[in-house]
């Protein structure tokens, strides 16, 4: 693909002498929404570390046309937001204040001095994620959905033009699940790479363009929900069938039951 | 705008403990075998009163009032600054066998005859030993270091601090210099001049320039090391910088002071409160209210009625263990957790 916006050529990572991750290549443009599924330790999460440049990696990284280990520490963070898994805060910080650490790579290292287009971001990603009540709550007073929310709004102020998510939708209720996916669904619609690492395949089929199946350590599916998650992917790989259907004009594939 | 910041700089805070330190370095220049008021002591400093009330004051008194602002600000602000790059309440210098393991570089120099108690080589040592010790601390305790981890890993390492330094002592061919250097262990600020503070100063103030200049990565790893990565902090050379600058803190403060332990666990946890828990925000409070409790301590060892001078450094630690257990205590279900 011509113009990608993030390409990796075969990409491979080894940690404590496993290689987790083995020749992955791939290319995408902007306003895309990626899933990135696979079994438990298919280096889902390693996958999306190494693009992120969080963990070092063979093969090469483009962003944009640059090579990634090319780009400063601050450079890179400004292209890439990054949510990890978890959503951990060490110290009871307040809600806004944690959304304005996503200025940071922008050099708004003081929430209390942001500059008014730093105000501005912060504001929009609270309004997205529909936190704005919450702004002078301390992190630690919060439920695991508020919490998540708040942590997806620190990734959406950075207003980088690539999204990584690791699971963003993990400890959520059915609400906030769709809620988070519509967000991070709409970002694409701004221009926005967005790559979303999910177990719920549900979710993934309905709401990415292109899907990614990874299994020990490899590339082994790609396309849209229809072609990477069809029987042979859902047997092979997950180990299981699936129920599909069609339910307001959008795609519906279930995990139903192991094979 | 909607949002604002409810970690506004603390300036209130700032000129308070500000107002405090001066207050108690004043009472510090006051106390002693002679009493001085106030008045008199701020006329002695600027020239007035009388001529043995100049000496009392500028010379034997002032350069103990300076280090022990200097000192317990230093320890303040590395303790903030430890706990801000490990995002751990319990992290502290002294825990970490920081003071221990520079008191055993400093007494290796004094035992091996290459240096005096007031030559550059003593902070020196202090600093290279203290480097080593918090280096191999986070080595141990790896990145995502859990507080199980890094209290085991520090006994360990001030355990071996405190017996490589007994060994020394040991064989040591001169009784009376092993017993001076026991006493200088226990942590003291008496009898300390104008050398003293030039000794140490220039290897504090680069301590805390260093750890100061580091205060906004320690906001971001709030979201834990791999995030603040993301967000374009360089975190490996964060925790070298941190180190450097506890090192050059600790060991020059050790060098002059003997170890004066738990002011660094003490003076970020009375302040976190107040600055509302942001770890930068922690860093100057820490610093004024480590400066402010050693030199209350400084000035109860003068006050407190007993046959033999009690050391400062014995009574941080007397009052700094029962709320270090009371830390743990409150830590409890993170410590029983186990390494997280």
């Amino acid at each position: 693909m011509n113009g990608a916006l993030l390409r990796a050529d075969k990409l491979g990572v080894t940690l404590s002498g496993r290689a987790v991750l083995k020749d992955v290549s791939l290319s995408f443009s902007s306003q895309h929404l990626v899933a990135l599924v696979g079994p438990n330790g298919a280096g889902k999460t390693t996958l999306l570390r190494a693009l992120a440049g969080l963990v070092p990696s063979t093969g090469s990284i483009e962003v944009g046309g640059e090579l990634l280990s090319s780009l400063p520490l601050r450079e890179r963070a400004r292209r890439f937001g990054y949510l990890p898994q978890g959503h951990v805060v060490h110290w009871p910080l307040q809600v806004r204040d944690i959304v304005a650490l996503g200025r940071y790579p922008r050099g708004a290292t003081d929430p209390a001095r942001l500059s008014p287009d730093d105000e501005i971001a912060v504001t929009r990603a609270m309004q997205a994620t529909d936190i704005m009540t919450l702004a002078a709550r301390r992190v630690t007073e919060l439920s695991g959905g508020e919490r998540s929310r708040v942590a997806l709004a620190r990734v959406l102020a950075v207003e980088a033009p690539i999204v990584l998510a690791d699971e963003p939708t993990a400890s959520l209720d059915p609400r906030f699940q769709i809620d988070v996916m519509k967000n991070l669904r709409s970002t694409p619609d701004r221009g926005v790479l967005v790559i979303v690492v999910t177990h719920d395949l549900a979710l993934a089929a309905r709401f990415a363009d292109t899907i990614l199946v990874l299994s020990n350590g490899r590339l082994v599916a790609q396309g849209t929900p229809e072609q990477a998650l069809s029987e042979t992917v859902m047997a092979d790989v997950f180990k299981v069938t699936a129920y599909r259907a069609d339910y307001q004009r959008e795609q519906v594939i279930v995990p139903w039951a192991g094979v | 705008m909607v949002s604002q910041s409810a970690t506004k700089p603390a300036y209130a805070t700032t000129a308070g403990l500000v107002v405090l330190v001066v207050f108690l370095a004043l009472v510090s220049l006051g106390t002693g075998p002679v009493r001085l008021s106030p008045a008199i002591v701020i006329d002695a400093l600027f020239g007035g009163g009388s001529a043995a009330q100049q000496i009392i004051i500028r010379e034997i008194r002032l350069p103990r009032a300076i280090l022990a602002s200097a000192i317990g600000a230093v320890l303040g602000l590395s303790g903030a600054a430890l706990q801000g790059l490990l995002r751990n309440p319990l992290a502290s210098p002294s825990l970490f066998g920081a003071p221990q393991s520079a008191a055993f570089g400093a007494v290796l120099m004094i035992a091996l005859g290459w240096a005096d108690v007031r030559s550059y080589a003593l902070p020196v040592a202090g600093i290279v030993m203290a480097f080593v010790s918090v280096f191999v601390l986070l080595s141990i305790a790896g990145r995502n270091a859990g507080l199980l981890l890094l209290i085991l890993a520090g006994l360990a390492i001030s355990s071996l601090a405190g017996a490589a330094t007994a060994l020394t002592m040991n064989l040591s061919p001169n009784p009376f210099a092993s017993l001076e250097i026991a006493f200088w262990l226990l942590g003291s600020l008496e009898d300390r001049s104008f050398r003293h503070v030039m000794l140490a100063m220039p290897f504090i103030v680069a301590g805390a320039v260093l750890l100061w200049s580091q205060r906004s990565a320690f906001r971001a790893l709030s979201l834990g090391e791999e995030t603040a990565q993301s967000l374009g902090i360089d975190v490996t050379r964060v925790r070298l910088l941190v180190i450097t600058g506890v090192a050059l803190g600790v060991g020059g403060a050790v060098a002059v002071s003997g170890t004066i332990g738990f002011i660094g666990l003490v003076a970020p946890h009375l302040m976190r409160p107040v600055v509302g828990y942001d770890p930068a925000r922690l860093l100057l409070p820490s610093a004024l209210t480590g400066a402010a409790l050693l030199t209350a301590a400084d000035i109860a060892v003068r006050i407190i009625p007993s046959n033999t001078d009690i050391k400062v450094g014995v009574l941080t630690s007397i009052i700094g263990v029962p709320f270090f257990l009371y830390l743990i205590v409150r830590e409890r279900r993170a410590l029983a957790g186990g390494v997280e």
